[in-house]
């Protein structure tokens, strides 16, 4: 199908604005009084840290294409330099309104609740400085490794992301007509905790003050034949986007490890400097980092905020937290029957978080020490430390079973923990896989396969989110156990293909990224422009992550111009407009930001009454549908489908932690006035427990088929 | 319930592949897990005479990741199979000898006639109407990468099976560079092997009237599955819509287009202008492409050999039938074969206990009789010679090389003084195993042949029992019995030399 007229640049919303728009909405949350105020802290430092990891990936990578001379727009039309220099402006904008969050409304809330933060060691007590200097010698001094800059020393090595304290000093002897200034520098150490708590106030109010104010109170400690004429914390971003050359890495684990000791050393792209820093000293970190002034920040605050999030663990302010929710048990799993006897029954969904991820781990555990359990083959992309599930991998091996694990390498910042599992699996017999060259392993999918009475049988896992139990607690993710032949048999092809055997010459169920998908998504969407077209209702609901595929959107246009309804979830990046008139006006876009992270990803179509549901791995974007390796499965179950359509019925009539998206591409959240409110994330908690309560109805007019006599 | 699992492997000319079965008396096969290792050991074969030591390296790896896979299925037990790419390596021998080393795996080469064979046993195992379509005039033809096979069937009886060596594979080395010009490039294949299949029309087909094609092989026929759906049979004009979508575009178009991987494209169009070629000389009304490949049909055996499927089709049937179609186009006289296969039968049967043979060894010893004359069409004086090279030189479906080696010896040692092993085993590569088993046979050919020493079929009746330590006949015939009964003595000297059982025969005269 042709959608040329759809694909305009001024019909797209260029992705990394997209993304800060995302970043503020996070923030929205840290301004907003209804919740709690630790909540609203952790919410400040996530999207410090996102705004970090945003600059390291995606700035970086405009850099690079800055660097190599590439001027190709992007979907919305913009070429990098331009982005460049909106990401710079737009970014200014929000780390102004980190700060003044953290220092208008965060930092007079937390006064009023009894815990005060030191922002200038000046501001210290007597006793307070007292203590402070102790702490300084008996902690911090051992640790300081300062370093200074002169004819025979040249500018030290300053690590990605770490804070440190730039001082000018000079030589206490030299003439006062005679100044000479050098540059000195110390880390501030990544090993003590950022902050430490001071003895308690007479009235048992509580005193924190940063660990660089420490530093700074005492820097004369560390230089001392010379003045320290002024000291101020910076913290510098690097490039960090890993891009491997596959084809040439002979072999990829070396090449990863070789990588990773490389990256400190990449090219230096933001700059964050205390507001005020003294110009001579700013204006050497700038001549040494090479740095132009758009990529600076002055920062009226402390900088890297990420410590909110160990502050968030203080003890002592339960009341300002929300209270913690425990993942329920799955009501389809509560009885005495093995996880196997239950998946015969029928299919079951999990959703996580509200429903617990011990199902998913107990697969795997259960299979390692069932006697007729052949085989065990999984994907692992982000596992968590301690992974239980690894622990159960590697004793099925040890049980005698064939175990087969494809780790992803290449999961962002995860190489140097995925690289040690790999390895531990290998020692303990199981076959580990690394992927296919090229493609990121992204699917999310585990296979049993069983022997019984009446042959082999296969289970099959299939999800959302990472086989990861703590970051199970956080994302909201579906997952579907299933032993269907007809899935079986595609995982059986999925893990031959991850291990570089031919792809099968169909698929029963799955769809697989990178060769099939795109298209079935593309077809899945015309299908209801068709039936739009010939009068009949036609209806997507899509929820992912992010949504900045050209040709998906442009097919959604053609829909929605075609009359179909389309509702679209879309957490992060959305390039979609909405509103074009005679093109997305049957289209509206809602993003959730709440508590968890919302992270699944479900596809509804209509199909004129044949209702299609589908879940997996992938978002709508360009790197799911053509770099990786992804699936999407249908949902066939009956009683699964009505439980997807509900939960995304419920998510479609959040009016609390939703933003809607405006033509002009701001989010706001939706009047209030006058209706229930739902937050959809906290409905689930509640059905969740309420369903767990009582144990599962007996569904009606199911037949159990009697197992024949063995002959 | 009795439940098998079964691993075939096939390691082809351009791709090594494993299927995994799951075979039960009341479903039959049941595929479980199908891997398919994309390696062209055929190139190195075909271009330079053998398989490379790289080659052998990676297969020698992927070997070992099938028998972790088997391992994954707990199999009860695997056949592992090769053709042509293997077959015809020089290096063959040294090829499987590491292999065996290096994954303990035993790869057996199959000959091509075993090779189409299984191929077929496949159809049947897939084709629910097989019997109800060799009824009628059917030709199955199975494009490889080697070579391609065309077997004809009538009556529901094979009625010959010729192996032309035009492959796809050998077809893309030999006219590599060609490819490009689409139009130029059929034209050129066509030449290729048009007279090759005008002559086995010529000497085959006559006037037979062909109903049926059945399509196998490895590339064109998987694709036409998904146009056939369950009914597995396709229009000629669906065929020539196909075929012309991929004789009109390049390989790169065609890998876009039909979404297979590069290598795919540039076998599937040689083999797509093999596949039309035929259909265009035999003229069939009715396409079959059943997508079944060569592991369906060694799993269908095995699970057949332990009578876990019983087919309604009698392969071993079809052995004989081709060796007795050789025996009619060399002028053999249908009535003595006959004959003396009615005399040896009983007598193989009656002393199962005291030579220790099998099904399989009895089929050879009915091929044995059905050929033991062709020699005598090129020359009365040196018959024997003759014969053993016709049997030799000819592909006699089902059969293994050393299987027709066996037959010819037993055919020479009808008539010739029985040799010494070690005489033997100087022209032949028989096992000292295989030639106490055509002693065995050549035995009791011989007996059997000079009972109809006149060639006039006297024998009515015959019943033979193993009794006391002797072998009795009892005869019933209306004619003269005094020839054969005369030169009869030399014969049973042999027999007895052989079995330690000394026939005696009871001739009752009828009147």
């Amino acid at each position: 199908m042709d959608y040329t007229e759809y694909k305009k640049p001024e019909y797209y919303w260029n992705r990394e604005l997209s993304w800060i728009g995302f970043n503020e909405r996070v923030l929205s949350e840290a301004k907003d009084k209804n919740i709690p105020l630790f909540e609203r802290l952790k919410f400040l430092s996530i999207t410090a840290s996102n705004l970090d990891e945003f600059f390291m990936i995606r700035v970086a990578s405009l850099k690079d294409m800055v660097h190599a001379g590439y001027e190709k727009p992007d979907i919305a039309g913009m070429t990098p330099r331009e982005q460049l220099k909106a990401i710079s402006r737009k970014t200014h904008e929000l780390v102004e309104s980190q700060y003044r969050v953290y220092s208008r409304s965060l930092l007079p809330a937390l006064k009023k609740v009894g815990l005060h933060i030191v922002g200038r060691h000046e501001d210290l007590t007597k006793e307070q400085a007292a203590y402070v200097d102790e702490y300084f010698e008996e902690n911090v001094y051992p640790v300081l490794t300062p370093m200074a800059m002169d004819s025979s020393r040249p500018f030290p090595l300053i690590r990605n992301k770490t804070l440190n304290l730039g001082s000018l000093i000079k030589k206490k002897d030299s003439k006062k007509n005679k100044e000479v200034l050098e540059f000195a520098t110390v880390q501030v150490p990544s090993v003590l905790p950022r902050f430490v708590e001071l003895p308690k106030g007479k009235n048992g109010e509580r005193t924190l003050i940063l660990l660089e104010e420490v530093i700074e109170r005492n820097i004369g400690k560390l230089f001392l034949s010379y003045d320290v004429v002024c000291t101020h914390p910076y913290r510098i971003m690097r490039n960090a986007d890993l891009s491997i050359d596959e084809d040439e890495a002979a072999d990829l684990l070396k090449e990863i490890q070789k990588q990773l000791k490389k990256r400190q050393w990449g090219e230096v792209i933001r700059l964050e400097v205390e507001d005020g820093m003294d110009k001579r000293l700013l204006k050497i970190l700038k001549m040494e980092f090479h740095i132009k002034d758009e990529d600076i920040f002055s920062i009226n605050g402390p900088l890297d905020l990420t410590f909110l999030m160990k502050m968030y663990g203080l003890d002592g302010f339960e009341a300002y937290k929300t209270e913690k929710y425990i993942p329920q048990p799955v009501p389809a799993l509560q009885n005495e029957d093995s996880i196997f006897a239950n998946i015969r029954k029928g299919d079951i969904l999990l959703h996580h978080p509200y429903q617990s991820f011990d199902p998913v781990v107990d697969f795997v555990r259960q299979a390692s020490k069932d006697p007729n359990v052949l085989a065990i083959k999984q994907t692992l992309y982000r596992v968590s430390g301690n992974s239980p599930i690894i622990a159960a991998l590697a004793q099925a091996a040890e049980n005698g079973k064939q175990v087969s694990v494809l780790v992803e390498l290449k999961a962002r910042f995860d190489e140097e923990n995925n690289i040690v599992w790999a390895k531990m699996l290998e020692k303990a017999g199981c076959h580990v896989i690394y992927g296919l060259l090229g493609l990121k392993t992204h699917c999310k999918i585990t296979l049993v396969v069983r022997r019984e009475e009446m042959g082999i049988r296969r289970y099959v896992h299939l999800g959302t989110g990472n086989y990861n139990d703590s970051t199970a607690k956080q994302y909201t993710d579906c997952g579907l156990l299933t032993c269907r032949e007809k899935i079986g048999q595609d995982a059986t092809a999925v893990f031959n293909m991850l291990s570089g055997y031919s792809e099968p010459s169909t698929w029963n169920k799955l769809v697989v990224a990178p060769l099939w998908m795109r298209n079935r998504f593309l077809h899945l969407i015309a299908m209801e422009e068709e039936h739009a077209r010939k009068g009949q209702k036609a209806h997507i609901i899509a929820k992912m992550n992010s949504l900045c595929d050209r040709d998906v959107i442009a097919a959604l246009y053609a829909a929605s111009a075609a009359g179909v309804k389309i509702d679209l979830i879309v957490r992060g990046i959305c390039c979609l407009k909405t509103g074009i008139p005679g093109i997305s006006e049957n289209i509206t876009v809602r993003s959730i930001v709440g508590n968890f992270l919302e992270h699944a990803r479900i596809f509804y179509f209509y199909s004129n009454g044949q209702e299609e549901i589908y879940m997996g791995s992938a978002d709508w974007m360009p790197r799911n549908l053509d770099k990786r390796v992804e699936i999407i499965f249908p949902v066939e179950d009956e009683r699964l489908k009505e439980e997807l359509k509900h939960i995304l019925e419920i998510q479609l009539a959040d009016n609390v932690k939703a933003h809607q998206m405006q033509p002009d591409g701001t989010y706001v959240k939706p009047d209030k006035r006058g209706k229930t409110l739902i937050c959809a994330q906290d409905y689930f908690c509640q059905e969740a427990v309420e369903r767990a309560k009582k144990p599962a109805a007996p569904l009606d007019g199911r037949v159990f088929i009697p197992a024949e006599p063995v002959e | 319930m009795q439940i098998l699992t079964f691993a075939a492997i096939d390691v082809g000319a351009y791709n090594v592949t494993m299927e995994i079965f799951e075979i039960t008396r009341k479903t039959g096969l049941k595929s479980l897990n199908q891997v398919d290792y994309r390696m062209e050991l055929g190139r190195d074969t075909y271009a330079r005479g053998k398989i490379g030591n790289e080659m052998v390296k990676e297969l020698c790896q992927v070997l070992n990741d099938f028998k972790r896979i088997m391992e994954e299925y707990q199999v009860d037990d695997y056949r592992a199979c090769a053709t042509s790419a293997l077959r015809e390596a020089q290096n063959v021998e040294i090829v499987l000898g590491k292999i065996y080393q290096n994954t303990g795996l035993k790869v057996h080469v199959l000959s091509n006639s075993e090779q189409r064979f299984v191929g077929y046993k496949s159809i049947a195992s897939s084709v629910a109407a097989f019997p109800q379509i060799i009824e009628k005039g059917t030709a199955v033809i199975d494009v490889g990468g080697g070579s391609s096979q065309i077997s004809l069937f009538d009556k529901d009886m094979l009625v010959t099976t010729q192996n032309i060596r035009v492959g796809s594979l050998r077809l893309r080395e030999r006219l590599q560079g060609l490819e490009n010009e689409a139009r130029h490039y059929e034209v050129l294949v066509e030449e290729f092997i048009r007279n090759e299949i005008v002559s086995f029309k010529k000497i085959h087909l006559k006037d037979r009237k062909i109903e049926n094609v059945i399509l196998i092989g490895d590339y064109l026929p998987r694709l036409l599955v998904h146009e056939t759906g369950d009914r597995q049979v396709i229009s000629k004009d669906k065929f020539m819509e196909l075929y012309q979508k991929i004789i009109s575009r390049s390989p790169i178009e065609l890998a876009m287009i039909m979404n297979i991987p590069l290598e795919n494209a540039t076998l599937l169009m040689p083999a797509a202008i093999i596949y039309r070629c035929f259909l265009d000389e035999l003229g069939a009304d009715t396409i079959w492409a059943p997508g079944i490949v060569l592991t369906d049909g060694m799993a269908y055996d095995y699970a057949e050999s332990k009578k876990m499927l019983r087919s309604s089709h009698n392969f071993d049937n079809d052995i004989v039938m081709a060796c007795r179609n050789i025996g009619k186009r060399y002028g053999v006289s249908k009535s003595h074969v006959q004959a003396v296969a009615d005399i040896a039968l009983p007598i193989f049967d009656s002393m199962k206990k005291v030579h220790g043979l099998g099904a399989r060894e009895r089929l050879l010893l009915e091929c044995a009789v059905y050929l033991h004359d062709c020699g005598k069409f090129i020359s009365l004086v040196n018959s024997v010679e003759c014969t053993c090279q016709i049997i030799m030189a000819t592909e006699i479906i089902g059969l293994s090389h050393r299987e027709r080696e066996m037959i010819a010896q037993t055919v020479r040692f009808n008539t010739l003084p029985m040799e010494s092993y070690e005489r033997v085993s100087r022209w032949t590569d028989l096992t000292l195993e295989d030639y106490l088993t055509i002693t065995k046979l050549a035995a009791i050919l011989r007996l059997s042949n000079a009972m109809d020493r006149s060639h006039l079929q006297k024998i009515e009746r015959l019943r033979a029992a193993v009794r006391d330590g002797k072998l009795v006949l009892n005869l019933e015939t209306k004619k003269d019995y005094t020839l054969e009964k005369g030169l009869l003595g030399e014969k049973i000297e042999f027999f007895e030399e052989v079995f330690g059982v000394r026939p005696v025969l009871k001739v009752k005269r009828k009147l």
